[in-house]
């Protein structure tokens, strides 16, 4: 009798959960299958399952701009490609200098890196965009992606020390002795065992640079220079509501390497949030 | 936990950092002085013309009219008065971000902290359920989903197509009514409970099972040992989660710019903070009056902060503190 209720019990909590989850992800779900809809009937069908399909969203919404996507999907992949890149080299380097090494002013330097760490991105933006502007850099991707090789992102610093500090110290003594210097141990021994913070970074700098909307609106100007996000968004002023299949198929488009990274970097994207709070 | 660490005890961040640094120095003798200065470089350049500088600039800029074409005039605090006194715009901005921020916050949290719960308690499947969950935070802050948003909320939108099909009808465009633009946003907040979910279940991972034994042996219910065990057992996990989530909450930008084409409409009514200032610096190139608000923000941000931690000791509990 007891355990037929336990039994009872866990059966609701699994359909609980699985509604509530279904009913979470709908919107997504119904955005894809709409994508595969002729226009009118995104605006009549509410489920699932499209009564008739068709590929024309995705002809369409392709070459909206003038300019085909591919030329969006391109801009982006460089510059979330270039910031990855970036934050992995720069950010180890800062990681590592003050997790290992000893220097003048380290606990004061430590201290404002940490500091940074909550600082509103908006109380730069404005100096920062009048510099790159009198240094000739907007509409490139410069402003975008030389901050990141700037180690910018105290977030991934402070991950990457906290990280370099659980490992044995012995080992770079061991790596010392044998002749090695500071940037022999950083190269041989700590950034090899590194290797699952920097993919957390690598994770997380993807992510945020693929979904960046106001730096890249900022900065870039001329439409063959848009990443994804200004794209869809410049999509939706030049045609207005009209035409939401094309939107929503190239929507999809723009997810999908989301998508990817949530299938295949599972591991990575719940360690990153859940020992530091990444979103 | 590195994420209670984090915010809960930085202290003890710098006690170590000085401790190892004396301890070190006794030891090598300055052996590389010019090495790490070397390896320091890149985040040096980065933390003194990336963000230091623009800090300070921005401080001065606050306190000028600067159109970015002309030079600046100083004007001292005018900025910061007028906002105040003289810009009922700002006003509304600011009140939009407090209502969004005081909503969506608790909103999302109670969500985290109720599915994490529901999760919590051994059923099979939970990476699978953990993921669902997730998604919508993963997508959450693209433009994509914003557009998804615009059509859900509209006129003949999904969720009108739902409504009318179950029988109601004379409904709203929920998007461009003033009254409900602003609940669209947050329901997309709240849809984005999936990270601090993670963060509530690492949590919840850590309180000791005896305890949930001990009270079941007091026969105490499911109840009472959420509100006497996990509660305050997740306490530290909550401060961080709602503070980070405040900061977050209020600097959102990309949901409110694509849902309303960048006006902040209807009638103001989704015109969050940064959105303003985006509006005041890069449509009327009023540098000096977005700085003067960028710093106000900062000041709002520190000071909701530092009252967190403030208060934190009467209702934070550390285990092994008393």
């Amino acid at each position: 009798m007891q355990l037929q209720s336990v039994s009872h019990k866990k059966l609701l909590a699994h359909g609980a959960i699985i509604a509530l989850g279904l009913l979470m992800i709908y919107p997504p779900l119904w955005m894809v299958s709409s994508s595969f809809k002729p226009g009118q009937l995104i605006f009549s069908e509410p489920g699932l399952w499209p009564r008739e399909w068709t590929l024309d969203n995705y002809a369409q919404g392709w070459l909206a701009l003038g300019i085909p996507f591919s030329k969006f999907f391109l801009n982006s992949v460089i510059v979330a490609v270039l910031s990855v890149v970036g934050n992995l080299v720069s950010c180890s380097l800062a990681a590592y200098t003050f997790a290992r090494l000893e220097f003048r002013f380290k606990p004061v330097l430590f201290a404002l890196m940490l500091g940074t760490i909550m600082l509103p991105f908006q109380v730069i933006l404005v100096p920062q965009y009048i510099l790159f502007h009198a240094l000739n850099w907007t509409n490139t991707f410069l402003p975008l992606v030389v901050p990141k090789f700037l180690a910018v992102d105290s977030f991934f610093v402070f991950l990457l020390v906290q990280f370099i500090r659980g490992l044995p110290r012995e080992l770079d003594d061991a790596a010392t002795v044998d002749g090695c210097g500071p940037f022999g141990v950083f190269w041989r021994i700590i950034l090899p065992l590194m290797r699952p913070a920097l993919a957390v970074t690598a994770v997380f700098t993807f992510i945020w640079t693929w979904n960046e909307f106001l730096g890249p609106l900022i900065y870039l100007t001329a439409t063959d220079n848009y990443t994804v996000p200004i794209a869809l968004n410049a999509f939706l002023d030049s045609t207005g509501p009209s035409a939401w299949g094309a939107m929503f198929a190239m929507s999809v488009l723009s997810l999908l390497p989301l998508f990817l990274l949530f299938l295949f970097a599972q591991k990575q994207l719940v360690q990153g949030i859940a020992t530091t709070g990444l979103k | 936990m590195a994420s209670q660490e984090l915010v809960g005890r930085p202290q003890k961040l710098h006690a170590r950092g000085a401790v190892s640094l004396i301890g070190k120095r006794s030891r090598g003798k300055n052996r590389h002085t010019v090495i790490p200065w070397v390896l320091l470089t890149p985040w040096l350049i980065g933390f003194c013309a990336i963000t230091l500088g623009p800090m300070l600039a921005s401080l001065y800029l606050s306190m000028t009219d600067y159109n970015l074409l002309g030079d600046s005039t100083w004007v001292g605090f005018a900025n910061y008065i007028r906002m105040f006194t003289d810009d009922p715009k700002f006003l509304t901005s600011a009140g939009v971000t407090l209502n969004y921020v005081l909503v969506s916050v608790p909103l999302q949290l109670a969500f985290a902290l109720a599915i994490a719960v529901l999760l919590n308690q051994g059923l099979a499947g939970l990476a699978f359920y953990r993921s669902m969950y997730y998604l919508p935070s993963l997508l959450g802050s693209s433009v994509a989903i914003a557009l998804l948003w615009r059509q859900i909320f509209g006129s003949a939108g999904l969720i009108n197509q739902v409504l009318g099909a179950i029988g109601f009808t004379n409904l709203p465009a929920w998007i461009a009514t003033p009254d409900h633009a602003l609940q669209t946003l947050i329901l997309l907040h709240v849809w984005t409970f999936g990270s601090p979910m993670i963060i509530f279940l690492a949590g919840l991972r850590q309180v000791p099972q005896d305890l949930y034994e001990a009270a079941a042996v007091d026969g105490a219910g499911a109840w009472t040992k959420f509100w006497r065990i996990t509660i305050p057992m997740l306490s530290p996990v909550i401060f961080f989660n709602l503070v980070l989530q405040m900061i977050h909450a209020f600097q959102t930008f990309t949901q409110s710019y694509v849902i309303s084409s960048g006006t902040g409409g209807p009638v103001n009514s989704t015109l969050v903070y940064t959105l303003y200032m985006y509006q005041q610096a890069f449509s009327n190139f009023h540098m000096g009056y977005a700085s003067a608000m960028a710093w106000l923000l900062v000041l709002v941000v520190g000071a909701l902060t530092a009252i967190a931690f403030g208060t934190s000791k009467h209702w934070v509990h550390y285990a092994g503190e008393k």
